[in-house]
């Protein structure tokens, strides 16, 4: 009883979490600061709920898939959103009108373009 | 008062249901208005987030844990995904300023 009790509240807990991260996904006003909500709020809310499996099931198997996927989670959410919001950078997004602090840009100034942009160098020379 | 626990769970489960499928279609609205490319890989990265949360929540409803198995291979595949459209975000912006640098060099 105690552990549907736990397991029962963990999923609530978890997708109200989900349901923020798709909120500020479609209500907050650019890119990156989209990328915060479905990076951090999402990444929580499944953790809660794969925790509410691992409660519910009472079985150690499943504890041990439910504890991998969430370290699996935790690994590659942080990689895939600084991929994504380097990849977005470089594109040229439009930042927030607010947006106060860009030191990206100051850094490309002075190393006059993009660090990473290899393909584009031989046909300088030309 | 006597309240069986596999009820609440299941009443809870329903609710998480629930909630994450409206959340799915949230970020399926973000998906299809999403003004630039970015704003629309963003979206598919939390989509491919909330099925896994999905598939975990349901294998609570349907208290088959095999549900979870899937859940890992999902969250494997969507990972390497967002990755690849991170990379094709990037390397399309790369080709575009190759292009320019050309017709720079020509004139």
């Amino acid at each position: 009883m105690l552990s549907a009790i736990i397991a029962a509240t963990l999923l609530i807990i978890g997708s109200l979490f989900c349901l923020v991260a798709a909120v500020g996904m479609l209500r907050l006003p650019d890119t990156l600061i989209r990328m915060h909500a479905a990076t951090k709020a999402g990444t929580l809310g499944t953790g809660f709920i794969l925790a509410a499996e691992a409660v519910a099931a009472d079985d150690l198997g499943t504890t041990i898939k439910a504890v991998a996927v969430i370290v699996f989670l935790l690994l590659t959410a942080p990689v895939a959103a600084h991929l994504i919001g380097r990849a977005a950078y470089h594109r040229g997004i439009h930042l927030f009108d607010k947006t106060w602090i860009d030191e990206l840009s100051e850094t490309m100034k002075n190393t006059e373009g993009d660090l990473n942009d290899r393909q584009s160098k031989p046909t300088e020379i030309v | 008062m006597i309240v069986d626990g596999q009820a609440v769970v299941q009443i809870a489960s329903r609710l998480a249901l629930v909630l994450l499928l409206v959340s799915m279609a949230l970020a399926f609205i973000r998906l299809v208005r999403g003004p630039q490319a970015a704003d629309r890989v963003v979206a598919l990265d939390l989509i491919s987030v909330l099925i896994v949360a999905f598939l975990a929540a349901y294998a609570v409803y349907a208290g088959d844990t095999s549900f979870l198995d899937v859940a890992i291979a999902y969250a494997l595949v969507a990972f390497l995904g967002t990755v690849a459209l991170a990379r094709f975000l990037l390397r399309s912006r790369r080709a575009e300023r190759a292009k320019d640098n050309r017709k720079g060099g020509k004139c």
